[in-house]
């Protein structure tokens, strides 16, 4: 565990330092080529804030808009039937949409439900396993503007449903 | 993605009113407007650090030697893309960084990734395959330690914390297997 924190924390400045010298040895003008290729950052946001804003608005209004209490409710009744901690739904709901409203949640289960209940075990698992789709959508659709996605979205889609299911019986199978 | 956005709005708008939470809705959308802008200027900073990374390894030939190294493995998932190929290095650069769990290197790099990919699209407007099966493999989010959530439980006194890294493995490795299943029955089913 330790060991891999570690690596993980040393990947990205080892792989600055080595791009860095390996372009003096190698004579090229690092500190110009740094700024020519920095210099593309502008238009590569300038090009994908309309998607994000979107997005953003959207998934902002839905959150705040009650509906998803609704689906709670109606879908609660069925997750306590199979034993499933209902507070697990609203991080599965919640997931696909936001990253940080996700870890709010989380953080919130973790505090009421005690670090090693059921309810907490689960939404770590899917925390883990799963990514911010719409917010992944929109920034890599975006970056090319690319309207026709074809098949995408629903696949992402249910790969996301499938993703939850199969933290939540991998949970339950193992604790 | 204009289906999804149709309903989020609509659906957001009926619920607010049928709740009562109209002027909670309409601030949550200035606030949603607010957030874009904040994380377009957190990405604006992160995007231009990694561009400028990326351009010191194509300039001094590196990026040469880590396509070199990568590409059996990228080409093998990636059947169309030229093995001499930009979008190589940035896919596997995209794919590592994402595996420990570096967020803010995987999305600048990812991006990289689709606009090499759309260099090699003939048709401007749609996605290709590749791209498609870039975007899934990045949603399945294949990372080998989930370092946040396991932060936060040891931060509430779990008895150990790193019991749910074995799960979340495995979980997030048989869900990227059900996803490219996925993709590919689609591209089967839509043809």
């Amino acid at each position: 565990m330790k060991t891999v924190a570690f690596i993980s924390q040393l990947v990205i400045p080892a792989f600055i330092l080595f791009a860095v010298l390996y372009g003096a040895f190698k004579k090229v003008r690092v500190y110009d080529s740094f700024v020519g290729g920095a210099k593309e950052g502008l238009h590569v946001i300038f090009r994908i804030f309309p998607y994000l804003l979107a997005i953003f608005v959207a998934v902002k209004a839905f959150q705040a808009s009650g509906a998803f209490d609704l689906i709670r409710q109606a879908l609660s009744g069925s997750f306590s039937a199979l034993g499933i901690p209902p507070e697990v739904l609203s991080v599965a709901l919640i997931k696909p949409l936001s990253g940080s409203a996700s870890t709010a949640i989380f953080t919130d289960i973790v505090r009421t439900t005690g670090p090693d209940s059921l309810a907490s075990m689960i939404s770590a698992v899917i925390i883990g396993s799963a990514e911010t789709t719409f917010f992944v959508l929109a920034v890599y659709l975006g970056a090319v503007n690319i309207r026709r996605t074809k098949y995408l979205v629903p696949v992402c889609l249910i790969a996301d449903g499938v993703g939850i299911i199969i933290a939540i019986v991998f949970v339950k199978l193992m604790f | 993605m204009n289906i999804i956005w149709v309903v989020l709005i609509t659906v957001s708008i009926i619920a607010a009113f049928w709740t009562g939470g109209l002027e909670a809705v309409t601030r949550a959308m200035f606030d949603g407007a607010k957030a874009a802008v904040e994380i377009s200027l957190f990405l604006l900073g992160i995007v231009s650090l990694w561009l400028g990374i990326t351009k010191i390894i194509e300039d001094s030939g590196l990026i040469f030697q880590i396509s070199h190294a990568f590409r059996p493995l990228i080409t093998k998932l990636f059947k169309t893309v030229p093995p001499d190929h930009p979008a190589i290095t940035s896919i596997t650069l995209n794919m590592l960084a994402n595996f420990f769990g570096l967020g803010n290197a995987a999305t600048p790099l990812g991006i990289k990734a689709m606009q090499d990919l759309q260099t090699l699209n003939e048709d401007k407007d749609s996605l290709t395959f590749e791209m498609m099966l870039f975007i899934v493999l990045n949603t399945a989010s294949v990372q080998l330690i989930p370092f946040t959530v396991v932060g936060i439980l040891s931060d509430f006194g779990s008895v150990n914390p790193s019991a749910i890294v074995f799960p979340t493995i495995i979980s997030t490795v048989i869900s990227a297997i059900i996803a490219l299943g996925v993709l590919l029955l689609f591209r089967r089913l839509m043809k």
